[in-house]
C-alpha cells in the first residue's frame, strides 16, 4: 500500500510505467467493448448480461490511460476513488492493488464498477473525451479489479482503528447506510445496522435487477462488512419497532438515516387503481426480492403485453424484467424523447437489444378495465416537445386530439419515487422539507437533531447509488470527528 | 426467527398462534398490524396483531388459511419458528372518550378487534360489541371481548348461535335503540361496506381496518393502495383504519379479487 506521505504518481514504478509508452501510443488504442451475454439467450434467464472483461483486455485497456498529472476522473466521482492509481495498478499487473485502491474510498466497489452512470461522472471528465476520443473504460476496470479480487483472493478486513468503544446505528441497509457502516468500522465505532426489509441490501437487492447485479455481488460486500465487525439487524423498523429514544436507551452515540426513496408515485389519472397496474417498485420487488417466478411464494401477475411507464433505469430495470418473465410484446411509454431520457445509455440499448419496444412522446391518460377490473387497455397522449422545463429538458405538450388506445393486460408505472417518510416522521424535532427529504447541512450531511445524520435517497429524494455512498462516507467523517471530539 | 408458543384451532381454517417477538410486544398498540413469512422463500403476509403480553414478550396472532402461504403459517406448530416477524406496522387506532362506541367484527375480523374493544373499554367508554360469523364455529374470542364489553350481541347466518342474522341486523338494533357516538367495524370487505352504509344513515362516525393485499408493508410498493374520499392512500403507512364512509369498498374488493 502507498504511503500517505508520497504522492503514488511519482513512485519508480509508475514513472517507469508511465514512461514505457508515449501518449500517442495510449490514445491509439481502441476502447475495450464490454462481453455480453447474446440478447435471444439472456432474455430467458436471469444471468449477469454484461459478463466482465479479461484480465488481457483490463491491462490493454488501463494502457489507454495517460495518467494524466492532474486527473479530472477523480473530481468527477462523488467517493473521490484515486483513479489513475488503481488503473496503473492494473496496467502493472498488480489486480490486488487495484483493488486495494478501490477499497480506500469505495466500500462497495463491485457495485459501482456495474451499477454507476460513470459516462457522467468519472468519465465524462476523462482527456480522451477531450480528444473526441472515448473515454477509458473506468467503470469497466473498476468492476475488473473488484471481481479479480474477490475471485482470488481471500476477502480481507481492511486496516481498522483500535475500537474506540462508541456505539453508532444506520437505519436502513442500501448503499449509503453501507457506506457510512464501512467507514465508521474502520474508524473504530462499533456499528450496528438496522433493516426493515428481510434482507440487507436495500435497493441493491429488491431494486437492481440480478441480471445488471447478481445478489451474490452484494453478498459479499455485506460479509465484508461483518467481518469488520458490522452488525446487521433485519425485520426491524426504527420508527416502529424501536424508537429513536430506544437508540440513546441501547447506548448509541450517532444515528446515520439512510431509509432511502421508497415511496413510489403515480400519476393520478383514472383507472390507475385497476387490478393490472402496479408501481415498479411492487413488480421489481416480487421478482428480485421475493423471487416470483423462481421459487417464491410471492406471485406476480403476468401480462402478454406489458406496457411500462417512464424513461428511467427503473423503467428499463421494468421492461427487461417483464421479457425475463416470458411477456411477449413489452412497450416503453415515455412522455419525452429519448434523447430527454434519465436512464443510462448503456441500458436504454441493452432494453432495445432485447426487443423492448419504444413509444416516446406518449403519455398515458387512462386505463380502461374489463368487468373484473383487470386492465385492457390504456389510452395515450401523443406529445411534442415544447420549451425547456427547470431540468432544463425541452418539456413535453399534448398534441391536440392525438389519443390512442393500446391493449395491456399489465402496466408498470416507474415514474420516481418520494422519500419514505416512515422514519423521518417517528423522529421529534427533525427538519423535513416540503418534498419530505431530511435536511441536512450538505457538508457535513448532519441534520437539525444534533446526533441525527443523513444520506441517500431519503436527502435527495431520489438519486444513485454512488451519490447515497458518497453521502454516507461524508456523514461517517463528519460523524466521526464529532464523537471523537 | 420467531418461536411459536402456543397454537389454538378456532375453526377449521382459522387458528391461533402465540409467537416470541418481544420488541414489537412491547411497542404495539391497538390497530397495528405486523408482516410475517413462514419460510425462507415465504411470501410476506401481513397479519393484525389481536394481542400482546410484553412481559412474555410475544403476540397473538389469528390467521385464516385462505391460500398456500396463510396455510403454510397455520401448519406451524409450538416450538416452530415463523422465518420472519416485523412490525408494528401501520398506524395505531385512535383511541378516546367518544361515549357510546359500536364495535363490530365479522368472522376472524375480530380478532384485530379486540385490542380495540379493551382500549375503547379503558379509555371510558361504553362498548357494546356485535360478533358475527356464517355459523357458530365461526365466532371467535367471545370471552374475551364480552370480558372488555358492557354488551355482547352474537349474530350467526344460519341461527346456530345468538341471534340469526348479518352483523348489520344486530348493528341496527342498537342504533335504533340508543344513541352511538362512534363505531369500528372488522371483517370481510363485504361485510364492512354494509357496515359503512348502515352507520351513515345513522351519521355515525365510523373507522373500518382494511385488509389490503402487501408486500413490505411500509409504503415501498403500494399494492395496498385504495381510494378514500376519493383520493388514493397506502393503506401499509397511512391505514390501516380509516374513515369507512370514504373508503371505495367495491375498487378494494376487486382489488382483492383481481391480486392472484
Amino acid at each position: 500500500m502507498e504511503q500517505n506521505n508520497m504522492d503514488p504518481r511519482n513512485e519508480q514504478w509508475r514513472i517507469d510505467l508511465r514512461n514505457s509508452k508515449s501518449p500517442k501510443e495510449r490514445t491509439a488504442i481502441p476502447r475495450v467493448e464490454m462481453p455480453q451475454l447474446d440478447p435471444k439467450y439472456r432474455i430467458t434467464c436471469n444471468e449477469e448480461v454484461n459478463q466482465g472483461i479479461s484480465a488481457e483486455q483490463a491491462v490493454v485497456e488501463a494502457s489507454r490511460c495517460l495518467d494524466c498529472a492532474n486527473p479530472q476522473c477523480v473530481t468527477g466521482c462523488p467517493v473521490n476513488i484515486n483513479i489513475p492509481t488503481f488503473i496503473k495498478n492494473i496496467e502493472r499487473g498488480e489486480f490486488g492493488q487495484a483493488a486495494a485502491t478501490l477499497k480506500m474510498t469505495s466500500s462497495l466497489p463491485a457495485v459501482c464498477g456495474r451499477v454507476c452512470p460513470q459516462e457522467k461522472q468519472c468519465e465524462s471528465r476523462c482527456i480522451h473525451t477531450k480528444m473526441k476520443h472515448p473515454a477509458v473504460a473506468i467503470g469497466y476496470l473498476e468492476r475488473f479489479a473488484a471481481d479479480w479480487q474477490r475471485d482470488n483472493l481471500p476477502q480481507e478486513v481492511p486496516a481498522m482503528d483500535p475500537a474506540n468503544g462508541i456505539k453508532v446505528a444506520v437505519i436502513g441497509s442500501g448503499p449509503s447506510g453501507l457506506s457510512f457502516a464501512g467507514d465508521m468500522a474502520k474508524k473504530g465505532f462499533s456499528v450496528t445496522v438496522f433493516e426493515a426489509l428481510h434482507e440487507i441490501g436495500g435497493v441493491l437487492k429488491y431494486g437492481i435487477p440480478e441480471f445488471r447485479l447478481p445478489n451474490h455481488i452484494v453478498d459479499y460486500e455485506i460479509e465484508g462488512l461483518r467481518k469488520m465487525g458490522v452488525e446487521f439487524v433485519k425485520d426491524c423498523l426504527v420508527g416502529k419497532t424501536i424508537s429513536y429514544e430506544d437508540l440513546h436507551e441501547m447506548g448509541f452515540k450517532g444515528v446515520f438515516v439512510g431509509s432511502g426513496a421508497g415511496f413510489p408515485r403515480f400519476m393520478n389519472i383514472p383507472g390507475e387503481n385497476l387490478n393490472g397496474i402496479m408501481s415498479s417498485n411492487e413488480y421489481l420487488t416480487r421478482i428480485n426480492l421475493m423471487e416470483a417466478g423462481r421459487g417464491g411464494d410471492t406471485p406476480v401477475l403476468r401480462g402478454k403485453t406489458i406496457a411500462v411507464i417512464g424513461g428511467g433505469n427503473t423503467a428499463m430495470d421494468s421492461t427487461r424484467t417483464a421479457l425475463r418473465m416470458g411477456t411477449e410484446r413489452v412497450i416503453l411509454i415515455y412522455r419525452r424523447s429519448e434523447e430527454e431520457m434519465p436512464a443510462r445509455r448503456e441500458e436504454i440499448g441493452h432494453a432495445k437489444e432485447e426487443g423492448v419496444e419504444f413509444m416516446t412522446l406518449h403519455n398515458p391518460i387512462e386505463y380502461i378495465g374489463d368487468d373484473k377490473g383487470r386492465v385492457v387497455a390504456m389510452r395515450v397522449q401523443k406529445m411534442e416537445l415544447g420549451e425547456p422545463d427547470a431540468s432544463g429538458r425541452r418539456s413535453p405538450v399534448p398534441v391536440e386530439g392525438a389519443i390512442e388506445e393500446i391493449p395491456v393486460d399489465l402496466v408498470i408505472v416507474a415514474v420516481g419515487v418520494s422519500p419514505n417518510q416512515l422514519v423521518p416522521r417517528s423522529i421529534p424535532g427533525l427538519d423535513i422539507s416540503k418534498r419530505n427529504t431530511i435536511v441536512v447541512n450538505e457538508e457535513t450531511m448532519q441534520s437539525s437533531v444534533g446526533d441525527i445524520y443523513a444520506g441517500g435517497d431519503i436527502v435527495r429524494g431520489g438519486a444513485t447509488v454512488i451519490l447515497a455512498m458518497g453521502d454516507g462516507r461524508r456523514a461517517a467523517l463528519n460523524m466521526a470527528k464529532e464523537l471523537l471530539g | 426467527m420467531n418461536k411459536v408458543v402456543s397454537k389454538e384451532q378456532f375453526s377449521a381454517n382459522v387458528t391461533k398462534l402465540v409467537v416470541e417477538a418481544p420488541l414489537i410486544a412491547k411497542s404495539r398498540r391497538a390497530g397495528h398490524f405486523v408482516i410475517v413469512r413462514a419460510g425462507e422463500k415465504g411470501e410476506r403476509i401481513p397479519l393484525t396483531i389481536a394481542d400482546s403480553d410484553p412481559k412474555a414478550g410475544t403476540i397473538t396472532l389469528v390467521i385464516q388459511s385462505v391460500g398456500d402461504s396463510t396455510r403454510k403459517i397455520c401448519a406451524l406448530e409450538p416450538g416452530e419458528c415463523l422465518h420472519d416477524v416485523v412490525g408494528p406496522l401501520g398506524q395505531a387506532t385512535h383511541i378516546e372518550k367518544y361515549g357510546t362506541v359500536l364495535c363490530a367484527g365479522g368472522g376472524v375480523g375480530t380478532a384485530p378487534l379486540l385490542p380495540i374493544i379493551r382500549a375503547m373499554k379503558e379509555a371510558g367508554n361504553r362498548v357494546i360489541s356485535v360478533l358475527a360469523g356464517r355459523t357458530k364455529d365461526l365466532i371467535i374470542l367471545e370471552d374475551e371481548v364480552r370480558a372488555s364489553s358492557d354488551e355482547t350481541i352474537i349474530m350467526t347466518d344460519d341461527g346456530s348461535y345468538g341471534n340469526k342474522g348479518v352483523v348489520t341486523v344486530g348493528m341496527e338494533e342498537v342504533l335504533k335503540r340508543e344513541h352511538v357516538d362512534y363505531c369500528v367495524t372488522i371483517g370481510p370487505a363485504i361485510m364492512m361496506k354494509f357496515c359503512a352504509l348502515l352507520t351513515k344513515k345513522y351519521e355515525v362516525p365510523t373507522e373500518a381496518s382494511l385488509n389490503a393485499i402487501m408486500v413490505d408493508g411500509t409504503g415501498m410498493c403500494g399494492a395496498c393502495r385504495v381510494t378514500v374520499g376519493g383520493k388514493t392512500r397506502f393503506v401499509c403507512v397511512e391505514g390501516p383504519e380509516f374513515n369507512a364512509h370514504e373508503i371505495d369498498f367495491d375498487e378494494l374488493m376487486m382489488r382483492l379479487k383481481g391480486a392472484q
